[in-house]
């Protein structure tokens, strides 16, 4: 059976006409305008509202996403968003709420932010949360913030953060956000953190190390809290990304392994939807002795009373207009309860399950550096069919002929083409299994027949040469027809 | 649980146990301190009760405003951003099978461009405090200065993010005033706090206090080499001139009120726009329009090589998540609303606005507004008691009141700043004067 995906004739927005349904009647208020500041013209389109909803409802189908099948991006943990949330979320008691309203009017909201805090301490192994940063790349910049604080009122100003080769990008970016210097440091040949190199680049300038475990290669980093004392011996602080959580809930904790500050992604381990980009949530946890530094406001909890406390002198202030994605909050705070512990624990043990079986699946036919136990996910190289003309990306183009969605590509940098696979809980046997079979048997396949690959989605192959030569970034850029 | 036997006996294992072998046995967690699951009807029970300890804007009219409001949503809005097809997908990097995702998305660029009058929209940031921050490190990578200017009179939130963004930067944040009497920039003010290091000027359109400020089209000359930032309500756009007509070189704001609902504060969405010519140096994702290898239309992310992912610590920004949902419910909004909707509904709040004004001020003790400039949507009023207990008179009534103006200004800690919407019925504003009167 050969999968196609929707195609439908996908005219631009613009080109809809026949009239809004929404229009009121309203005059002029040219008399309530300072002079000079009248609009003379908006060209936004104007059409029925069928015309729009079908508009919308064609492009969605041009879309792949996770309720179609797997969607195993490494370091993204794609699992399954439970519709409880949906509905949930949708609650006008909880999506109706301004965030400026009286306390009083809003106890419900902040018992759920309060409880979401305990649970993710718990889950971290930290004293404190903060739940403020809409993403996790926002939780690293807190981070980062929090320990520029720490030293700063310590008198001793470092500008250093440490990072390892395998990290997310978004982690030496958001040191530089924050005005440190970063130091990469090389993997031994196992994939794991060199110790050597760690302590040649720890000095009085080293503010803090940033690092994932298990790391983006789904290698568990076995001196993790052996890392952490050298660190904290230097004078630096432990952050802890927490994007491959969903490893090792229930079994270990980051707080245990020594980490000082630790983020969340909710759209990752806990369940809720990516959105196509987002919104997202990024809670950042500390230990104790950082607590101060948290964003304000913070939520308490006095005599059975929620509130807002600003009163925080040493609190680095906010990250974003208000207390985070609530709704996104909201998602994730039922998605724990639903789980409890044992369902966390479960669902780390099915992900690294899967990951391991569809890494020996795939070990078959394809190259995997670096040693073979791994966690939630695991990094393939497609180096070895360069000389017969094919990359990783034709493969994974290839990938999406057969209505299932490719690996993330070319990352981690020190692997060469990289093809870095994380399944999570959210697969059955037989779905690996087709998985295992999709990607073995292209591999037989004519390298001719990869290069032009995909020819069942929506787009054929992108230009992306072309994209980055002429740019068009809106519809009132678009060249002449 | 069940784990599949037949996968672990593939692996040669006995339990699904020895796959952590490699996490040493100290690291190892003795106890896991959660409850235990619950089924899925004990938990909607659970949290429907929790939730009913909110009283919320559909149980009473609300007159909050600021960086967060509320509009009304059709259900057609709320229908598209429910499509599982967009709300389940991931950032789209594989462009040809999520095509649906990043036309949405280059559509939300595209009718924003035409709100602001600026061809580079990103497909979003935050919120517009992000914005903001992003766009004072940007003016700096543009022009290579260090001072910011604000206007004094601008939300908390905005300040603290703000300092947050350039702390690391070298910058500096600086402030000019406002005219007492019309609510505008003090213009004689903010040129005499002008100079050659100054990387950018943020001004405000509607600002704080509402005002539409009539001297924005002179700011432009005024700035000089200085880029200048225009913070805009997106709806007021749809009867003010566009930014970019007047010379913004970025326009920022938020556009959380244009299909989605408060949630508390979040998600928001940060708008942020940019000229073609700096776009290399902007933050965030953008979709551009491109080609498939068919010849057809096509779309992508652009200028990946700005983000992280691939700059890593020389990227423009740390973003990579971002409010993408939001942005298509945006584009649902603005699409279903269309030209028409968008400014008879801008044309109804501001006409509203100027009488529940008028009706305010006619309330003995009550004065409205404080400046003589012309507003938008909301109004400061100067309140004859402490705002916190106008506020708890007013709840206890069943009206949402007015936003303190104490935490943006100090100055006018009696003051409040009521927001009109389309929500908020004749009956409400009526109901809300009568309860003022009771007070005087």
């Amino acid at each position: 059976m050969t999968w196609r995906q929707a195609r439908w004739d996908h005219q631009s927005v613009f080109e809809l006409s026949g009239g809004s349904d929404h229009a009121l009647g309203a005059g002029s208020v040219d008399d309530l305008v300072p002079n000079g500041m009248t609009r003379d013209r908006l060209d936004l389109p104007s059409a029925p509202e069928f015309e729009v909803v079908r508009h919308f409802v064609n492009l969605s189908q041009m879309n792949y996403c996770l309720d179609n099948g797997l969607y195993p991006l490494g370091s993204c943990t794609m699992k399954f968003n439970p519709k409880y949330a949906d509905r949930l979320a949708a609650h006008p008691k909880a999506a109706q709420v301004h965030p400026l309203q009286d306390e009083a009017s809003m106890q419900g909201s902040l018992r759920i932010m309060h409880e979401l805090e305990r649970m993710l301490c718990v889950i971290g192994g930290v004293d404190a949360m903060t739940l403020q940063p809409p993403s996790g790349a926002q939780g690293e910049f807190t981070g980062m913030l929090i320990a520029k604080a720490y030293h700063t009122l310590r008198d001793d100003p470092r500008d250093e953060v440490i990072v390892p080769d395998t990290a997310h990008g978004t982690n030496p970016a958001s040191a530089m956000m924050a005005g440190f210097k970063v130091v990469e440091i090389p993997s031994l040949p196992d994939g794991c953190v060199d110790l050597d190199a760690l302590d040649a680049a720890l000095s009085d300038r080293t503010a803090a190390m940033m690092i994932t475990n298990p790391n983006t290669l789904g290698i568990f980093e076995p001196r993790i809290d052996l890392m952490a004392e050298m660190v904290q011996d230097a004078g630096g602080l432990m952050y802890y990304d927490g994007a491959n959580l969903n490893a090792i809930m229930g079994y270990a904790s980051p707080g245990d392994m020594g980490f000082d500050i630790v983020h969340f992604n909710l759209h990752k381990t806990f369940a809720t939807p990516h959105g196509g980009g987002g919104p997202g949530a990024g809670p950042v946890g500390v230990k104790a002795p950082l607590e101060p530094f948290l964003p304000v406001p913070r939520v308490m909890l006095d005599e059975g009373r929620y509130r807002l406390d600003y009163q925080r002198p040493q609190s680095i202030g906010k990250v974003a207009s208000f207390y985070g994605n609530f709704e996104v909050l909201l998602r994730a705070y039922t998605y724990i309860l639903r789980q409890g512990s044992n369902g966390l624990r479960d669902a780390s043990s099915q992900a690294v399950l899967n990951s391991n079986y569809l890494k020996k699946r795939l070990m078959e036919g394809y190259e995997l550096p670096f040693k073979e136990l791994r966690k939630h996910e695991f990094v393939l190289s497609a180096a070895s069919f360069k000389d017969r003309g094919v990359r990783a990306l034709d493969v994974s183009k290839r990938i999406l002929d057969f209505g299932m969605h490719a690996p993330t590509m070319y990352f981690p940098l020190i692997v060469d083409e990289a093809m870095m696979v994380e399944p999570t809980e959210s697969a059955s046997k037989e779905e690996l299994d087709r998985y295992a079979d999709v990607l073995l048997s292209i591999l037989d396949e004519n390298a001719s027949v990869l290069a032009t690959a995909p020819s069942n989605t929506a787009a054929s192959r992108i230009d992306e040469v072309l994209a980055a030569k002429r740019p068009v970034y809106s519809w009132r850029m678009r060249p002449d027809p | 649980m069940s784990l599949d036997r037949r996968m672990l006996n593939y692996l040669g294992l006995e339990s699904v146990e020895d796959l952590f072998a490699d996490v040493p046995e100290h690291l190892r967690l003795e106890q896991f301190d959660l409850p235990l699951g619950m089924s899925e009807q004990e938990v909607c029970r659970h949290v429907d009760a929790i939730l009913s300890l909110n009283r919320s804007a559909v149980d009473m009219p609300c007159f909050l405003g600021g960086d967060c409001r509320q509009h009304y949503v059709p259900a057609a809005v709320e229908e598209i951003v429910s499509r599982t097809e967009f709300r389940t997908a991931y950032t789209p990097y594989q462009p040809e099978m999520s095509q649906g995702m990043l036309q949405a998305l280059f559509e939300y660029q595209s009718l924003m461009a035409e709100l602001v009058g600026l061809d580079v929209v990103n497909s979003s940031m935050y919120d517009w405090t992000t914005a903001l921050g992003e766009a004072a490190r940007m003016c700096m990578r543009i022009n290579r200065r260090k001072r910011f200017l604000v206007p004094r009179a601008m939300s908390p939130q905005k300040r603290s993010v703000l300092n947050n963004y350039v702390l690391g930067t070298g910058m500096t944040v600086g402030e000019y005033g406002y005219d007492q009497i019309t609510g505008e920039v003090d213009m004689d003010d903010l040129v005499g706090r002008m100079g050659d290091d100054v990387a950018g000027v943020y001004v405000e359109v509607p600002n704080a206090f509402g005002i539409i400020d009539s001297r924005a089209p002179e700011l432009k000359a005024m700035a000089g080499e200085a880029l200048l930032v225009v913070g805009v309500d997106p709806l007021s756009m749809a009867v003010l001139r566009p930014p970019g007509d007047y010379g913004a070189d970025m326009v920022i704001g938020e556009a959380q009120w244009l299909g989605s609902p408060m949630n508390c504060g979040g998600p928001m969405l940060g708008l942020f726009a940019c000229r073609e010519r700096d776009a290399r140096r902007s933050p965030g994702r953008i979709i551009g329009m491109t080609k498939d290898s068919n010849g057809r239309d096509a779309y992508t992310m652009a200028l990946q090589t700005r983000e992280q992912h691939i700059r890593r610590d020389k990227a423009t920004s740390n973003i990579c998540s971002n409010e993408a949902l939001v942005a298509v419910g945006a584009a649902a909004y603005l699409s279903i609303m269309g030209a028409e909707g968008l400014t008879s509904l801008a044309r109804s709040n501001m006409r509203r606005t100027r009488r529940l004004m008028e009706m305010v001020d006619a309330v003995p003790g009550f004065e409205a507004p404080e400046f003589t400039g012309q507003h938008f949507d909301s109004f400061v009023v100067r309140c004859p008691m402490r705002v916190e207990k106008v506020n708890r008179l007013l709840l206890r009534n069943g009206i949402i009141g007015g936003m303190h103006l104490g935490p943006t200004c100090p100055e006018f800690d009696s003051c409040m700043i009521l927001s009109v919407n389309e929500v908020q019925t004749d009956a409400d504003h009526e109901n809300l004067i009568e309860l003022l009167e009771g007070m005087a």
